[in-house]
């Protein structure tokens, strides 16, 4: 089975690609990707996804970056404990910026690799189920079909709910940009 | 076609698509006075450049530092870039997190601006290095003689503050762009062009998972940098305070300096949208709606560094010790007093004229405001750097400093440096965000036309 085999609607109008997603989803078909132009919370909603694990990585980055600001200084210090300005080797009030700055840095740097983890970025593939137009003004919703299956109900649903376009998306079919 | 209505935030802007053409239409081939612009800005950067040249062959010497104003114009122009910076963050992450939803189309132009002030900022501890090709010593790298840096010096805590806000700045603008690249690739057809595009967006499709991670991710890197932006100056600020100078030596530097910071990011916002607005035709992108609610924040912390100020004198005057009592004296009527007045003049008084709403929705008026401001800004770091070293401890040490012909032309170097970066931003990525402008954009609906869509026996 082709990784791509389903059925691409192409819609202008949001309520449009709204009212696709439940008719579909009420349908039974529930593995679909849509696309929007602007991130978008009714899609969300439609779609009742579980929030993004991306999270996740900016707690244990943050969390490595604290430690790490701690230790740096720390160990550095100890290796060669030179006392400075009369203050202690272990100065901690002057670690705390370092942490901060650190802990920052690093929870920033994870949550975008997290990001790209998570989206399989850079995906370096031709773009070959999408439409110029989803960067646009377009919505649109590509419903995986199994193989064997038949994508006509799908198609009746998306051209009921106002689909401009409907394509068969089926590997090197549909190739847009 | 999908009715449309008004956007409360950009009523001049009516569709999704017009949002598209309008933006990209800026990376379009630059036209004649772009170049010419572009081409004075590389004299004058070639210009700093050589002059820079002259100090690392002939040495430090060839700057006007010397003991015991050893942080002259270096160290002032690095402050006042790093100030410019903060806004970018503030429109981009602060406000963002506050939900106002006016930032959206200024905040890709002042994100820029933040990255590429770093980016002028982070030169000046280096150029004012006596020996700047060792300035890898900052670091704290593993090497045989087992010297790490000196953790307790406000001078390391400024290398971790200013790289983690380049890194985390540089990062949450390209982060931010994707969307608005990948609208870009799509909409292009040249071929250079196409490919930086390509690679920019890293396969970008605005799929509802792509959409998910994005959103979650922007919101923490909104809520990590909005800690770091106000750790930033304050940790700049206490490369001053954490000594023992008459004159630096206070508690009030740090909201003193990110209230300062704030406060010339915005003005220098200002100053570059309106020309932006004007030669690129975006009226209907940068209301005089965004110049009004700018104007208040320029007030607002144009106020509290003006407060800061009068505390700084009420303070000297209060502590009764003579040392902090003359050096304030020594600012306003000593040999630098011209400097104190441009600065109290520009930062404290001219902000006022904000109050007046006809002059808030005076386009004009407020670009000759925020010029203002930029000076007063700068001089203001002058003013705190050089009148409390020239005066700094003991009479006998006491020297006058003026900047020589080098760092003057440093100075406009690196204007040229920052400018050249934004001109050539402008060109080539969008300059206005495309996916969050369209966020507090109506979506296109079709349901108020009047067309009825059966959706609920759609099933089969």
């Amino acid at each position: 089975m082709s990784a791509h085999s389903g059925v691409l609607g192409i819609f202008e109008a949001r309520d449009d690609a709204v009212a696709a997603i439940d008719a579909l989803r009420a349908a039974g078909m529930k593995r679909m990707t849509v696309y929007s132009p602007a991130p978008d919370h009714t899609i969300e909603h439609a779609l009742h996804e579980p929030k993004s694990p991306v999270r996740i990585f900016t707690l244990v980055g943050g969390l490595t970056g604290a430690a790490t600001g701690f230790a740096l200084p720390t160990w550095t210090s100890l290796h060669w404990p030179l006392v400075t300005g009369g203050k202690p080797i272990i100065s901690m009030p002057a670690w705390v910026i370092i942490a901060f700055e650190l802990t920052v840095l690093f929870g920033a740097l994870s949550t975008v690799l997290g990001l790209f983890i998570l989206n399989r970025w850079p995906n370096r593939k031709p773009l070959i189920i999408y439409d110029a137009s989803f960067s646009a003004d377009r919505y649109g919703i590509h419903l995986d079909v199994p193989a064997g299956a038949s994508a006509a109900a799908a198609r009746d649903i998306m051209n009921r709910a106002g689909a401009v376009e409907i394509r068969e998306a089926r590997g090197e079919v549909t190739s847009a940009s | 076609m999908a009715t449309e209505r008004r956007s409360e935030t950009h009523p001049g802007i009516d569709s999704y698509g017009r949002v598209n053409r309008d933006v990209l239409k800026l990376l379009s081939v630059p036209g004649r006075a772009y170049r010419i612009l572009f081409a004075c800005v590389l004299v004058v950067l070639a210009w700093g450049i050589f002059a820079f040249g002259t100090q690392v062959v002939l040495g430090i010497g060839m700057s006007g530092l010397n003991n015991p104003v050893s942080w002259g114009l270096y160290i002032t122009t690095f402050v006042f870039w790093v100030g410019i910076a903060h806004s970018g963050t503030l429109i981009s992450a602060i406000l963002y997190l506050f939900r106002a939803r006016w930032r959206q189309s200024i905040y890709r132009v002042a994100e820029a601006m933040t990255v590429f002030a770093v980016l002028t900022a982070g030169l000046f501890p280096i150029i004012h290095l006596g020996r700047p090709w060792v300035f890898y010593y900052l670091l704290p790298y593993p090497n045989q003689r087992l010297i790490w840096p000196n953790f307790r010096g406000p001078l390391l805590w400024d290398v971790f503050a200013v790289g983690t806000y380049l890194t985390v700045s540089t990062v949450f603008f390209f982060v931010g762009m994707i969307p608005d690249v990948a609208a870009a690739r799509d909409a292009t057809t040249v071929t250079w062009r196409k490919k930086l595009y390509t690679v920019l967006a890293f396969g970008w499709r605005g799929t509802n998972t792509e959409w998910k991670h994005f959103n979650r991710a922007y919101l923490y890197l909104a809520a990590l940098a909005t800690p770091l932006v106000l750790s930033v100056h304050s940790v700049v600020s206490w490369d001053f305070a954490v000594s023992i100078v008459p004159g630096w030596h206070t508690t009030i530097f740090a909201p003193y300096f990110v209230a300062g910071a704030i406060f010339s990011g915005l003005a220098m916002v200002m100053t570059i949208v309106i020309p932006i607005r004007k030669i690129f035709g975006l009226e209907a992108y940068f209301t005089p709606r965004h110049f009004d609610m700018m104007s208040k924040l320029v007030l607002l912390t144009g106020m509290v560094v003006f407060y800061a100020y009068l505390t700084e004198y009420f303070i000297a005057w209060y502590s009764v010790e003579t040392p902090e009592r003359y050096a304030f004296w020594n600012r306003a009527f000593g040999e630098y007093w011209w400097a104190t007045w441009i600065m109290l003049t520009c930062n404290g008084i001219i902000p006022q004229l904000l109050w007046s709403k006809k002059i808030r929705t005076n386009i004009a008026a407020i670009f000759t405001i925020t010029i203002f401001i930029n000076i007063g800004m700068w001089f203001e770091r002058f003013v705190i750097i050089v009148t409390s070293l020239t005066r700094e401890y003991e009479p006998w040490q006491w020297r006058p400093y003026m900047p020589s012909w080098v760092e003057m032309s440093i100075l406009a170097g690196s204007f040229a440096w920052f400018f050249m970066w934004f001109l050539l931003f402008l060109r080539i990525l969008p300059g206005v965000s495309v996916a969050e402008l369209k966020e507090v954009l109506p979506a296109p609906i079709r349901r108020l036309s009047g067309r009825r869509i059966q959706t609920g026996e759609a099933s089969p």
